[in-house]
């Protein structure tokens, strides 16, 4: 412990406040695709079992809303389904397939407004987490 | 820990994995803590001490588009940049997954802040005393969008070891916001970190019969304190 060290300063001033016009990512969609899927960071997908790897019916892509055709051709579309066999996060989908979360979340969204993926709800959607699930956190942590 | 040696050349499954991955009938409720800091202050190591999987990295990629962006970055127009974001999952009961985000300090990050912030318990703002001010921005927006957080000093062995007195005093900390030393690269400290939050957040939650509660009430007037130590400049 030393009282002389040097590094702590408190701050010069208050802190400029939040911009209001911030930065957006160009595909960034506020978590919501074009049906209304919540596609938070942490929101788990999984591929429906008849839209195994792009060998469903393509007529059923074709006639879905905001299908596009070329979607079914793109290798990231079979990605994320060959992925998503298992139950994956938004932010899992992102990052073992390298692509952008942004790019992520219209991919996943198509694919799901197409019937080919389930969506999972996160159960508390955008609000913040209630007593019951902090509780549930809480003894999870405590028996890690 | 460094993800990048980790998963160099090809996107790595991170293995077998936990049951919940397998029976697509149902999925755990999924929630999220987000880990703040400054560049090198411990965020990605902080992640890999309790993270049941090797820290995956997550991009976004940010345009202005012609957008007027916040006056500090000078941004040109149409420039792009790629944000880099660490996390890390812990399956913590068969039906409930805890996933750690360990975001970039800087304030023109500020849109992957919204993004990670929404429906999160709260923030762990990690401070590495000899560059204190790099957390400054972390604060100033957790405080804006009330989000629960607690401050995790990651004391690097060799530096100066400060109070958390001393550290709440210089940072201007509201007197219950809990302020904790602990080292990043050891579990525990970091699952006490974790808990230490997760117990803030209760306090903070409608319901509580804690005093806490009173003192947490949403008040659209500068707090005392803060205003008490910037005052010359407000
Ligand atoms: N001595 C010491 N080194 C640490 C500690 N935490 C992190 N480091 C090291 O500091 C460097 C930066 O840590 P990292 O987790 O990558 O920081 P990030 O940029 O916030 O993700 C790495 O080389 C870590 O091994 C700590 O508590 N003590
Ligand atoms: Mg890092």
């Amino acid at each position: 412990m030393s009282t002389a060290a040097p590094a702590l300063r408190a701050p010069a001033g208050p802190v400029p406040e939040r911009p209001t016009a911030r930065v957006r990512p160009y595909s960034l969609t506020g978590g919501r695709g074009r049906c209304g899927h919540v596609l938070l960071m942490e929101t788990f997908v999984a591929a429906l079992a008849d839209a195994d790897e792009g060998r469903g019916d393509p007529g059923a892509v074709a006639a879905a809303p905001g299908g596009a055709l070329a979607s079914w051709l793109l290798p990231e579309v079979r990605a994320v389904l060959g992925l998503c066999r298992r139950l994956r996060s938004v932010a899992e989908v992102s990052a073992l397939l390298r692509m952008p979360l942004g790019v992520v979340r219209v991919l996943l969204g198509d694919l799901a407004d197409q019937g080919r993926i389930r969506v999972y709800g996160t159960g508390h959607l955008t609000g913040r987490p209630d007593r019951a699930l902090l509780e549930r956190v809480l003894s999870g942590l405590r028996r890690l | 820990m460094d993800y990048a040696d980790s998963d160099a050349t090809a996107p790595r499954d991170p293995g077998p994995g936990p049951g919940w991955q397998t029976d697509l009938s149902r999925a755990p409720a999924a929630t999220k803590i987000v880990i703040a800091g400054g560049f090198g202050v411990g965020k990605t190591t902080f992640v890999g001490s309790v993270s049941e999987i090797t820290p995956l990295r997550t991009e976004a990629v940010m345009t202005t588009a012609g957008e007027e962006v916040d006056d500090h970055t000078a941004v040109p127009a149409k420039a792009t940049t790629t944000v880099a974001m660490d996390f890390g999952r812990i399956t913590l009961d068969t039906d409930l997954v805890l996933y750690l985000f360990g975001t970039p300090g800087q304030q023109r990050f500020w849109f992957m802040w919204d993004d990670v912030v929404r429906g999160a318990i709260g923030a762990v703002v990690l401070v590495d005393t000899r560059r204190l001010a790099d957390c400054f921005p972390a604060l100033d927006y957790f405080e804006s969008c009330r989000l629960p957080y607690v401050v995790a000093v990651n004391h690097f062995e060799g530096t100066a070891r400060h109070s958390p007195e001393a550290v709440r005093e210089a940072l201007s900390l509201e007197p219950d916001v809990p302020v904790i030393t602990m080292d990043a690269r050891h579990r525990i400290t970091v699952v006490e970190t974790l808990l230490t939050l997760v117990g803030r957040a209760l306090e903070t939650t409608p319901g509580a019969v804690s005093r806490a509660v009173h003192r947490a009430a949403p008040s659209a007037a500068p707090e005392p304190s803060r205003g008490g130590r910037c005052d010359g400049s407000s």
